[in-house]
């Protein structure tokens, strides 16, 4: 044996069975709450520095443009907002730490009860769109892919384009004006029927904030019935734009892949081309399409005001540009605070599902 | 030498370019039978390109011609795909260049192999994990347990070509096409690689076909040499009369390597005429 035989130090061995498993783990997961603390602490001054800075005027938002002075200089009072910026940042990162993001001046409800019903509207949009686009993105940027220049290639990347270049809320109208206005297939604007509304009010328990999973969970099938009507239009068009993006990534990346000399050795091996394709090339490709994909997952999380002013979709979206018109600026941080949080979140998923489908990255 | 396993008229290889059809095999002939035959020369010669057409692994836009083109009597060309799959692998194999590339970097050594024998029948598990453990022993890599649940990126250079060779080879083909199977190997790895290929072509009789742009590597290593230039076959030779050749170009090749002990004059530039093209 030469002295190249001996294996190198990151062998398998070392790295699966090495006595340096656990603190690795630990050691990531310190990693990750740092970076957690790190990116929320630059998010808030950032975004409280802008809140501050922004020409709008929270008291009077409140109290209106006929108070009298004093009653202006008793509300700012009571806000806060006479004391230097520092106390005010300060203060306000000790509520945050706390759980307490403040009263938004909207709702005139605490904020974290306002994302607690927000977020899981835009959570089950957002989930249900991606799980749209993957599974009809992927199989359609393989087909892409293998048939390179040929005209199942030109179909998919003519619908992906059109995806690319339609405006979100001309597609959504359009497709409530034919679909629910025209055609009655779908229901319409909003999470439920006001009828089904109340049913959902009075009779399901709030388990996840999914409207669809709590009504199953509740067996209230009716009601189950009108959420799916509801969600199957907002969901499909946001679907669609998933769709085009990761279709169109999966075919360069798929591409790349099918050139590589493992997919040459996967044939001369006699393995059937199916399996060249879904099993080798894909394999492969999956490891840059997971960041692709968690990307797509998390700007649909941000909220996606469009589509969400559209449908009457009342989410984390709608939500934030409400408040930011109305200058209730707890609202605007709170909600940017989740969305940020969401960010690092998913970044920790897509750090997890690397390892799982890339031995190197282990 | 006995009946020929492989049989080569006019092989060509065209890639239809926007500036009219280039041919990157023009009229290929030879024959090999269970013996060791080299294919030599420098890049763009067409050397692989000949490997991977008798395989029908040319891509589009590339498209092959030959008069005849058997394997073991069975014409290739116009094979349906699911016959040629049951020669592809299990009849004729090769080995590539760089296990870098050459190996799936997601799936384990074991999975890899074990597929090349599940793809030609169905053999039960217990009998693909005997016949990897007993292919791995047979490249001499010295802990096949381990190494069949390891990733190709957690080998070495020369256990991953190694391991290339045992997936190639585990089917028991009777004809391997080994392209440059040493070229991206350290040196110290190079003659050992090469010693197991050897030893595993003897020992079953296969026939081989090596391609390399190593002169010297081909002489030592095979029975016969072919010496290809521009895509054609312009010198075949045995391999032990080598340094007879009569082709300028063989003898330009021979003369371009440099001799431990020789002198310290500058190696001769490789000529090329255009008359050669058509030798």
């Amino acid at each position: 044996m030469t002295p190249a035989d001996i294996e190198n130090p990151r062998g398998p061995r070392r790295a699966r069975f090495g006595s340096s498993g656990l603190p690795r783990v630990m050691k990531r997961a310190a990693g990750f709450v740092f970076s957690l603390a790190i990116t929320l602490f630059g998010l808030l001054l950032v975004t409280f520095l802008i809140a501050r800075v922004v020409p709008l005027d929270p008291v009077l938002a409140v109290v209106g443009d006929r108070a009298t002075q004093a009653q202006y200089e008793a509300a700012r009072e009571a806000m806060g907002l006479d004391r230097p910026l520092p106390v005010q940042f300060v203060e306000y990162v000790g509520d945050v730490v706390t759980g307490d993001l403040g009263r938004s001046n909207l709702t005139s409800r605490p904020v974290t009860e306002d994302i607690r019903r927000a977020f899981p509207a835009t959570l089950e949009l957002a989930t249900l769109a991606t799980i749209i686009g993957v599974m009809l993105g992927i199989p359609a940027g393989v087909i892409g892919a293998v048939n390179q220049g040929r005209w199942p290639d030109h179909i998919i990347r003519v619908v992906g384009l059109l995806g690319y270049s339609m405006p979100v809320f001309w597609l959504g109208l359009v497709a409530l004006l034919i679909f629910y206005g025209q055609l009655g297939w779908t229901a319409g604007p909003g999470r439920l029927d006001v009828s089904e509304q109340f049913t959902y009010e009075l009779e399901v328990a709030r388990r996840t904030g999914s409207v669809i999973i709590d009504s199953a969970l509740s067996g209230a099938w009716d009601v189950f019935r009108n959420a799916l009507a509801h969600v199957v239009l907002p969901a499909g068009v946001l679907g669609y734009f998933s769709m085009a993006y990761i279709s169109r990534m999966t075919r360069s990346f798929m591409l790349e892949q099918l050139g590589q000399e493992y997919v040459t050795a996967a044939r001369v091996k006699g393995v059937p081309e199916w399996r060249v394709v879904w099993v080798h090339a894909l394999g492969n490709a999956m490891v840059p399409l997971i960041t692709v994909i968690v990307l797509s997952y998390a700007g649909l999380l941000e909220g996606s005001v469009l589509t969400e002013t559209v449908f009457a979709w009342p989410g984390l979206g709608l939500y934030i540009t409400q408040a930011l018109f109305a200058a209730d600026f707890n609202a605007v941080l709170g909600g940017t605070l989740v969305i940020g949080a969401m960010f690092i979140v998913l970044n920790l998923l897509s750090d997890i599902l690397y390892t799982i489908v890339d031995p190197r990255a282990r | 030498m006995s009946a020929p396993l492989l049989s080569v008229r006019d092989l060509t290889v065209t890639f239809d370019t926007r500036r009219g059809p280039f041919e990157a095999v023009r009229g290929v002939s030879f024959d090999v039978g269970r013996e060791r035959v080299g294919i030599v020369g420098e890049s763009g010669s067409g050397k692989s390109m000949t490997g991977r057409a008798i395989l029908g692994l040319v891509r589009p836009p590339g498209r092959v011609g030959a008069s005849r083109l058997t394997f073991d009597g069975t014409e290739l060309p116009g094979l349906p795909e699911r016959q040629m799959r049951t020669i592809r692998g299990r009849r004729i194999s090769m080995v590539m260049q760089d296990p870098r590339y050459s190996l799936n970097p997601v799936m384990t050594v074991g999975r890899q192999i074990a597929e090349a024998l599940r793809v030609h029948g169905r053999p039960s598990r217990a009998e693909i994990r005997k016949r990897s453990l007993d292919m791995l022993a047979e490249v001499q890599i010295r802990d096949p347990e381990r190494v069949l649940t390891a990733y190709p990126h957690e080998l070495s250079g020369g256990m991953g070509q190694r391991v290339m060779i045992a997936m190639m080879l585990v089917t028991q083909p009777e004809l391997l096409i080994a392209d440059e199977p040493t070229s991206a190997l350290d040196v110290t790895v190079q003659l050992e690689v090469l010693r197991i290929l050897d030893d595993l072509v003897r020992r079953r009789g296969m026939g081989l076909i090596f391609i390399s742009h190593d002169l010297r590597l081909v002489s030592t290593f095979c029975d016969r040499v072919l010496v290809m230039y521009r895509g054609r076959i312009v010198e075949e030779i045995k391999a032990s009369l080598l340094h007879q050749a009569q082709h300028p170009y063989t003898q330009g090749l021979l003369n371009c390597l440099p001799r431990i002990g020789g002198g310290h004059e500058a190696l001769p530039t490789l000529q090329r005429q255009d008359a050669w093209n058509d030798a």
